[in-house]
């Protein structure tokens, strides 16, 4: 039973750099932050950082198999408050969930939650979905 | 600087652009998703990002796409996108401001099939000071 309040189970995806090469080449996004470690520290940033938006498409697969297919997901948003952050050699945790927090005439709404590395990496994330 | 003349503005993308089935597997290869007969909620982006650069880099807009960052994004789908579906996207300028030197550009893309509206999409770009 879905209900306001219901809690969905915790979902823990790893990022690793080839993970960002190969969503450069599936996003078309090549801006070098995202992949050259010397580039990313000449610009500011503590290290390679992930795409936000990799990070919100893994979040968003996570919305599509809740809501039974990327066919049902309606709406879906969020804000990029901090990076997440992926040296050389390691893999990162994107640790996701979720709370519903409305269902009307069929349709549900998520509240996320998205941490990698315990530090909140979206922030106002939301999904409207068909259920 | 944005030009501000550019805000409230519509730019219509010229480009027909035809997604291609390797370009959705290839999206759902990164996270895993085995259905690859429908495109993954922000495969969409592939599309308005590079139709946003295009738009707001032009000579009489202004903006500097180097020192950009992705603020947020919203997607509203209307109609799932597929593999053979030829799309056209309009960007609009819905609002610009700057704050403590850095400049907060607003904008919204409308992608069609048609005539029909499928995915509109809305990004807050910033570009640091």
């Amino acid at each position: 039973m879905i209900e306001v309040g219901t809690e969905l189970p915790e979902k823990v995806f790893f990022l690793d750099r080839a993970l960002l090469k190969q969503y450069a080449d599936a996003s078309g996004d090549q801006n070098p932050i995202h992949q050259n470690e010397e580039f990313a520290l000449s610009v500011g940033l503590p290290n390679v950082i992930a795409h936000g938006m990799l990070t919100m498409a893994l979040v968003g697969k996570y919305v599509s198999d809740f809501a039974g297919g990327s066919s049902n997901v309606l709406e879906f948003g969020a804000r990029f408050t901090k990076p997440v952050v992926v040296p050389a050699g390691e893999k990162v945790d994107l640790t996701v969930s979720a709370t519903v927090s409305e269902v009307v005439d069929g349709k549900v709404s998520l509240t996320l939650s998205a941490t990698s590395a315990g530090v909140k990496v979206l922030g106002m994330a939301k999904a409207v979905l068909k259920k | 600087m944005l030009n501000p003349d550019s805000v409230g503005r519509t730019f219509a993308g010229t480009d027909v652009i035809t997604i291609s089935q390797s370009e959705v597997d290839a999206f759902c290869a990164v996270i895993d998703e085995t259905d690859t007969t429908i495109a993954p909620p922000t495969f969409t982006i592939r599309i308005t990002l590079t139709q946003f650069e295009a738009i707001l880099t032009q000579p009489e807009i202004g903006l500097d796409w180097a020192r950009l960052v992705h603020g947020d994004q919203k997607f509203e789908i209307f109609s799932p996108v597929k593999a053979g579906d030829s799309l056209t996207c309009a960007a609009t300028i819905e609002s610009y401001r700057v704050a403590a030197g850095n400049e907060i550009v607003s904008v919204r893309s409308d992608l069609h099939r048609g005539s029909e509206l499928v995915i509109s999409s809305w990004a807050t770009l910033v570009v640091r000071a």
